[in-house]
């Protein structure tokens, strides 16, 4: 047991720092996909057809090619375009993006579920739109967005083990540097995959609080 | 740099080699995810717990640990075990494997679509436990799920750049050796791109065509 522990703690280690930056990758493209989301996703909804255009095309594109391509996208060749860029930043921008583009149906789907007497109660309050949407609609649909929110942040948190083939150390990256120091595949991978589905489970109870907190005491919801 | 549409003309050739690559992997890995998918679901509905539960939790760690890492354990720590499998062939484990997890929620929304009657009337009707599966649930069940499905192989399409990490010479993989070589970036990774837009959107249009042929269950 205790020649296992020397022998591993320096890796086991390296791997931590690792999932260091695999949390934080999570964290940041989470929050850049949950702007993304709102802004798409009532950007469809709206009244002018140019933002409708334009909020269509931003989700056609990124759900449609792979967060792998768009990754290597942002990395070799926004930087040709003379845009400079981290690796960091680059696998930021193209997983909030990507998972954005998801969450952006959500929130349409979600929003569009809300009845339409929610609405013509509104219009009869003279609420404005803008009122409307803050304080009538979008409390009661962000409670039928969060299960799939949850879901997304998890992709989310798979799609970062792709930023490792851009060279960004995160916990994939750690493992392949142990593997190719010590020769040994078992125990770095599977390592990792225990890591993964631990921070998997993490979100996942999250988000379950969440849900419990928010509709306590709504009307028409379990528990 | 600019854009060179002549440089796009000599590459195409190369490109298309590795699409054909990302095809197959698609249609092979949806091929063992359909498969395996309806496997899990039906050992997740056992009434034995010691199968029930440990198949649960099997398809959940699946589901809840990045498929590229999944890939490399396919193809990096299988062999210490004596098993050693070709790149493409882990590869399509790898992608069958993972979607299978995805797949086995559809199946299990579309089973639980079947009314409860269906069920009652089968056992009253004294079938075995296999023929009410093959003979009244199962075709109920699975022309609503086709949508849902197709909507996950589409999504295995997208991924199929990941087997480029495991060095199937797919698409992505293409693109990157044609960069390396000569130092162009942005032709190789727009045509990528533009690759897989020119499947993904038709595919997407198919997709709505089926939801409404075959209706809709089961999809977030």
């Amino acid at each position: 047991m205790f020649d296992f522990y020397d022998r591993w703690s320096g890796y086991i280690d390296l791997i931590l720092q690792g999932a260091l930056v695999t949390i934080e990758l999570t964290l940041l493209g989470c929050a850049l996909a949950l702007v993304m989301a709102f802004v798409a996703g009532l950007g469809r909804l709206s009244q002018h057809w140019y933002l409708r255009w334009l909020a269509t095309t931003y989700i056609e594109f990124f759900r449609g090619t792979s967060i792998f391509v768009q990754l290597f996208w942002a990395y070799f060749v926004l930087p040709l375009l003379g845009l400079p860029i981290t690796p960091l930043q680059a696998a930021i921008l193209a997983l909030g993006l990507n998972v954005g583009a998801y969450g952006a149906e959500v929130v349409r789907g979600a929003v569009r579920s809300i009845g339409r007497e929610q609405y013509e109660a509104c219009i009869a309050c003279n609420l404005s739109r803008f009122q409307t949407m803050r304080y009538v609609i979008l409390p009661q649909a962000f409670v039928i967005m969060l299960p799939t929110f949850g879901n997304n942040a998890i992709e989310l948190l798979k799609g970062t083990a792709v930023v490792s083939l851009i060279s960004l150390a995160d916990m994939t990256f750690q493992a392949q540097v142990v593997r190719a120091q010590t020769g040994s595949t078992a125990v770095p991978f599977i390592t990792i995959l225990i890591l993964y589905f631990l921070m998997a489970s993490a979100i996942a109870w999250v988000v379950r609080r969440l849900e419990n907190r928010l509709t306590e005491g709504l009307e028409g919801t379990r528990k | 740099m600019e854009w060179s549409w002549q440089f796009v003309e000599e590459i195409l050739p190369d490109l298309f080699r590795g699409f054909l690559v990302t095809i197959e992997a698609t249609i092979l890995g949806s091929i063992v995810a359909a498969i395996l998918g309806l496997v899990f679901a039906i050992l997740r509905r056992s009434d034995n717990r010691l199968i029930s539960r440990p198949v649960g939790f099997i398809v959940e760690f699946i589901r809840g640990t990045p498929l590229l890492v999944q890939l490399y354990f396919l193809f990096y720590v299988l062999p210490d075990v004596g098993i050693v499998l070709a790149p493409l062939v882990a590869g399509v484990i790898g992608l069958g494997l993972h979607y299978a997890t995805y797949t086995s929620e559809v199946y299990r929304a579309g089973i639980n679509n079947v009314p409860r009657g269906q069920w009652e009337a089968a056992k009253a009707a004294n079938l075995s436990s296999f023929q009410t599966w093959r003979y009244v649930i199962l075709p109920q069940a699975l022309p609503p799920m086709i949508p849902a499905l197709a909507n996950y192989f589409i999504a295995m399409f997208k991924e199929t750049p990941l087997l480029a990490a495991i060095t199937v010479l797919e698409l992505m993989n293409e693109a990157k050796s044609i960069a390396n070589y000569t130092y162009r970036y942005i032709e190789p990774m727009t045509m990528v791109g533009v690759f897989f837009l020119a499947v993904s959107i038709p595919s997407v249009v198919v997709l709505r065509w089926m939801e409404r042929r075959f209706g809709r269950i089961g999809q977030e």
